[in-house]
């Protein structure tokens, strides 16, 4: 008998190691993305009534990964002998080897390929990031019902079409063409981005959206892994690290959002700060021009590396925003750089930045409490505290909202007036 | 895995777009000569157009297409391909990928799922 602690532990390790593995690789032999998981569901479910009988095996990720094998096959056949298929011979045949089918080269890895078809631009984007953490994170559909706040069934139903469409229009489990790959790429990386901003714009108190974030950063960190050349795959590990690095800083012990000038640096999680800094590092080695996720990395990097606020580089995070809109222009990061001008050129120049925006910007909730900011840092209190009104009003969360009802109450407050 | 290519106009693209469209031909002689096209051709106006229905038995021909709209299918072809990617690359090279839209709608064939 072996200690049931000892196998819970060496079974989470083994499926740490090798779900992702096992399950791209039965996706690509067999074309049946539920099949795969049901056999990895199945190969726990042995280990968990052998292992404590048996004792851990010597290589329990070669064990998962046999008995899931093994599993495909019985279903398989049982499969086959109601209806006959071409397809299901073939798998039954490449079955019959090793699991391993990864191809020679960078690109041949299944689990690439899995995540290049989970994130097909013929797919809805929500699509895409439910699969992408079904199959790719592994989460269950429950917990991406959870993290984007819709019924299981909801969710179940968004999977279910997802997987008819890839399957029906034909999308092939595979790396793209060469020359498609860089945007192909982009459209992966733009699947694990919108998947942390999700969990990060959260504030709620919800633990599962931390996770959600928390997921995100684990998805950039395979990618980048698994696309080791590719200086944007890097750039977005690096930018989710040092975002995330600073999540336990981002409220207060009362739950209230504490904004970056003022959160203490001491709670910032050290280690991700470290490894930003090196996947940002390593991004930058690669000699290529920086891109979208790099210049973001480079900013979020700046801050990461200010002891205080007063020491922030904001020279260079203008200059980071600047490259940012000539490659790709938006008014969202206008209005950040706009607020990195307050900071480098003081609040008159920062309030002439948003000015300059005009009415691009017209209806985004956070402009009111951008204008109200730099007014109140101009010590233009009464105009401050209108432009606050205005804020709490479009306020997108109740921990937004409390934050600028505090701005609010301290430009409003007796300290001066004007 | 077979495709039905529609082919569509669309007004909403540049001069730059129409001057960078690849000839119709060169199109033609890649995709026949890949063994990737079964059938295609162009079609008349929706003018041309003729609506069949049974209703309650009884048979009812009209003139003009299912619907008005602001784009016409204007061609189709049937495209062969490994998949989707395939299909997407070979119709990415059609010059109508530049000045109208290109629809892959894959078949469905009775005796599959």
């Amino acid at each position: 008998m072996t200690d049931a602690a000892d196998v819970r532990a060496a079974l989470g390790d083994a499926v740490a190691a090798e779900r992702l593995r096992i399950v791209a690789a039965l996706i690509r032999v067999t074309g049946d993305w539920d099949l795969a998981e049901d056999c990895l569901q199945d190969a726990v479910e042995r280990a968990l009534e052998r292992w404590p009988l048996d004792g851990v095996p010597d290589h329990p990720s070669a064990w998962l990964t046999t008995t899931a094998r093994r599993r495909a096959v019985d279903v398989l056949r049982r499969r086959q002998t109601e209806r006959a298929k071409l397809r299901e011979a073939q798998a039954l045949a490449e079955l019959s080897r090793d699991l391993t089918g990864d191809e020679p080269g960078p690109y041949g890895d299944d689990r690439l390929k899995l995540l290049f078809t989970c994130c097909h631009p013929a797919l809805p984007m929500a699509g895409r990031v439910a699969l992408t953490l079904r199959s790719v994170a592994g989460l269950s559909t429950r917990q991406i019902a959870r993290a984007f706040l819709v019924s299981e069934a909801t969710m179940g139903q968004r999977l279910l079409r997802t997987k008819n469409k890839i399957e029906h229009a034909g999308i092939g489990f595979r790396v793209p063409e060469p020359h498609r790959l860089a945007a192909r790429t982009d459209a992966v990386l733009a699947v694990v981005y919108l998947t942390f901003t999700e969990g990060y714009a959260a504030t709620e108190g919800e633990p599962f959206r931390d996770d959600l974030a928390a997921e995100a950063v684990q998805l950039a960190g395979l990618v980048a892994q698994l696309l080791p050349e590719d200086d944007e795959a890097l750039g977005l590990h690096a930018l989710l690290l040092l975002q995330h690095a600073r999540r336990a800083a981002r409220t207060d012990a009362g739950g209230e959002l504490v904004t970056l000038e003022d959160q203490d640096r001491g709670r910032w999680d050290h280690d991700r700060v470290v490894a930003g800094l090196a996947a940002l590092a390593a991004a930058r080695a690669t000699g290529r021009p920086p891109g979208y996720y790099r210049l973001q990395a480079e900013i979020a990097g700046l801050h990461a590396t200010a002891a205080h606020a007063d020491d922030t580089d904001w020279v260079r995070i203008v200059a980071a925003y600047d490259a940012l809109l000539t490659l790709r222009p938006s008014p969202v990061i206008a209005l950040n750089r706009a607020v990195a001008t307050g900071f480098r050129d003081g609040p008159a120049a920062g309030l002439a930045a948003v000015d300059e925006l005009g009415d691009e910007l017209a209806d985004y909730p956070l402009l009111p409490a951008v204008r109200a900011d730099l007014l109140r840092r101009a010590g233009r209190r009464r105009e401050a505290a209108a432009a606050y009104r205005d804020a709490v009003a479009s306020a997108r969360s109740e921990p937004e909202r409390q934050l600028l009802e505090r701005r609010l109450r301290e430009v409003s407050g007796p300290a001066g007036g004007s | 895995m077979k495709y039905l290519m529609l082919v569509g106009t669309d007004p909403d693209h540049t001069e730059a777009d129409a001057a960078a469209a690849p000839d119709i031909e060169d199109w033609f002689a890649y995709v026949s000569g890949a063994g990737k096209h079964v059938v295609g051709d162009r079609l008349r106006p929706s003018s041309a157009a003729t609506t069949v229905r049974v209703r309650g038995g009884e048979l009812l021909v009209t003139d003009g297409p299912f619907a008005e709209t602001n784009e016409w299918i204007v061609g189709f072809d049937v495209l062969d391909c490994a998949d989707l990617d395939e299909a997407i690359e070979i119709a990415s090279k059609h010059s109508m990928a530049y000045t109208g839209r290109l629809e892959l709608r894959p078949f469905w064939p009775l005796d599959g799922q």
